[in-house]
């Protein structure tokens, strides 16, 4: 039983959609870091908290696009299909 | 708008065609779609509300009660958003800060009664995001001329094409923010539903519900507006 060719590219959509959702990585560090700062600037200043709540939460969702890159690009990969 | 329409898959979080239109627009067939149609709804819901608003704002009084404490808590939080950022050219933004923020605000949160959110559709976060490119250049070329086409070619020629990419990809990183922030709540809802016995569908969701559409929904519109804001001031 072989594999036919539109199966084969299918498949290997399959894996690279799993392949780019590695991107996660790199947002949930670099939120992370940014939610530590942001709990040590309210420590030392509790007065500013709702400026740096804000400041933090807009750095963080500036950080999370390249995140949301890679599941757009799993998107299109998988439900798109641009190689048939 | 293309992306994820498809006719006859029926999983929860694609966009499902529910009308199409006689004619072919360059080709491609032309359909009214279920985010489409809760556009429309939204819009609505907020005209409806701008004119109760106008309405009460005429009569208003000076301790204010009921729907006035609404309006005014609206009014100023936007106003305070955009004076933080832009500082002295607020009057002129807060117009477009605030239709943008609201529509996106009740737009985000229309996933929690039910309808598809329509800001999880590329086809409706693009145009916010090209309104934006759009006041931006404007804006540029309004307050430094040909500087603004100038400044491309700085600090060296060599950089021109980086400028240019720079520049360009403004509203697609906005609108690409914005819609794979909700479709990614759309999809894990939508398999949320799909997936599971039905036992299950009953009280867990609401925590599912509580992060991907409140949460996320809010931090988005803020975000939008608040980008929105931040290029238009480095124009200034």
């Amino acid at each position: 039983m072989g594999i036919s060719g539109i199966d084969f590219v299918h498949g290997c959509s399959a894996i690279g959609a799993g392949l780019a959702l590695i991107a996660g990585i790199g947002p949930g560090v670099g939120q992370g870091i940014a939610a530590g700062y942001g709990a040590s600037a309210v420590g030392r200043n509790p007065g500013a908290r709702s400026d740096i709540t804000s400041t933090m939460l807009l750095g963080q969702a500036v950080a999370e696009t390249t995140g949301l890159y890679g599941l757009v690009v799993a998107i299109i990969l998988m439900f798109v299909k641009p190689f048939d | 708008m293309g992306i994820l329409l498809a006719g006859d898959i029926s999983e929860q979080f694609m966009i499902k065609g529910v009308l199409k239109m006689p004619f072919l627009f360059l080709g491609q067939e032309v359909w009214i779609t279920d985010s489409i149609l809760s556009m429309i709804l939204i819009s609505i819901i907020l005209i409806i509300f701008a004119i109760i608003c106008n309405k009460i704002i005429k009569k208003a009084k000076e301790i204010p009660t009921g729907i006035q404490n609404v309006v005014e808590l609206v009014v100023e939080m936007i106003d305070n958003m955009v004076k933080g950022t832009l500082g002295d050219n607020a009057y002129r933004f807060r117009n477009y800060i605030g239709t943008i923020f609201l529509f996106i605000l009740v737009a985000n949160l229309s996933g929690l009664l039910g309808l598809r959110a329509p800001t999880a559709d590329y086809g409706v976060t693009l145009p916010l995001g090209i309104f934006t490119f759009i006041i931006i250049q404007f804006q540029g070329f309004k307050n430094s001329g040909i500087n603004n086409f100038l400044d491309l070619f700085k600090p060296t020629p060599i950089l021109f094409p980086i400028n240019i990419i720079g520049e360009v990809t403004t509203p697609i990183t906005l609108s690409l923010r914005l819609f794979a922030n909700l479709l990614s709540g759309v999809i894990i809802m939508g398999l949320w539903y799909g997936m599971i016995p039905v036992v299950f569908r009953f009280g867990i969701p609401a925590a599912l519900h509580a992060y991907c559409d409140l949460f996320s929904g809010c931090i988005q519109a803020y975000v939008f507006s608040m980008l929105t804001m931040v290029y238009v001031s480095q124009k200034l």
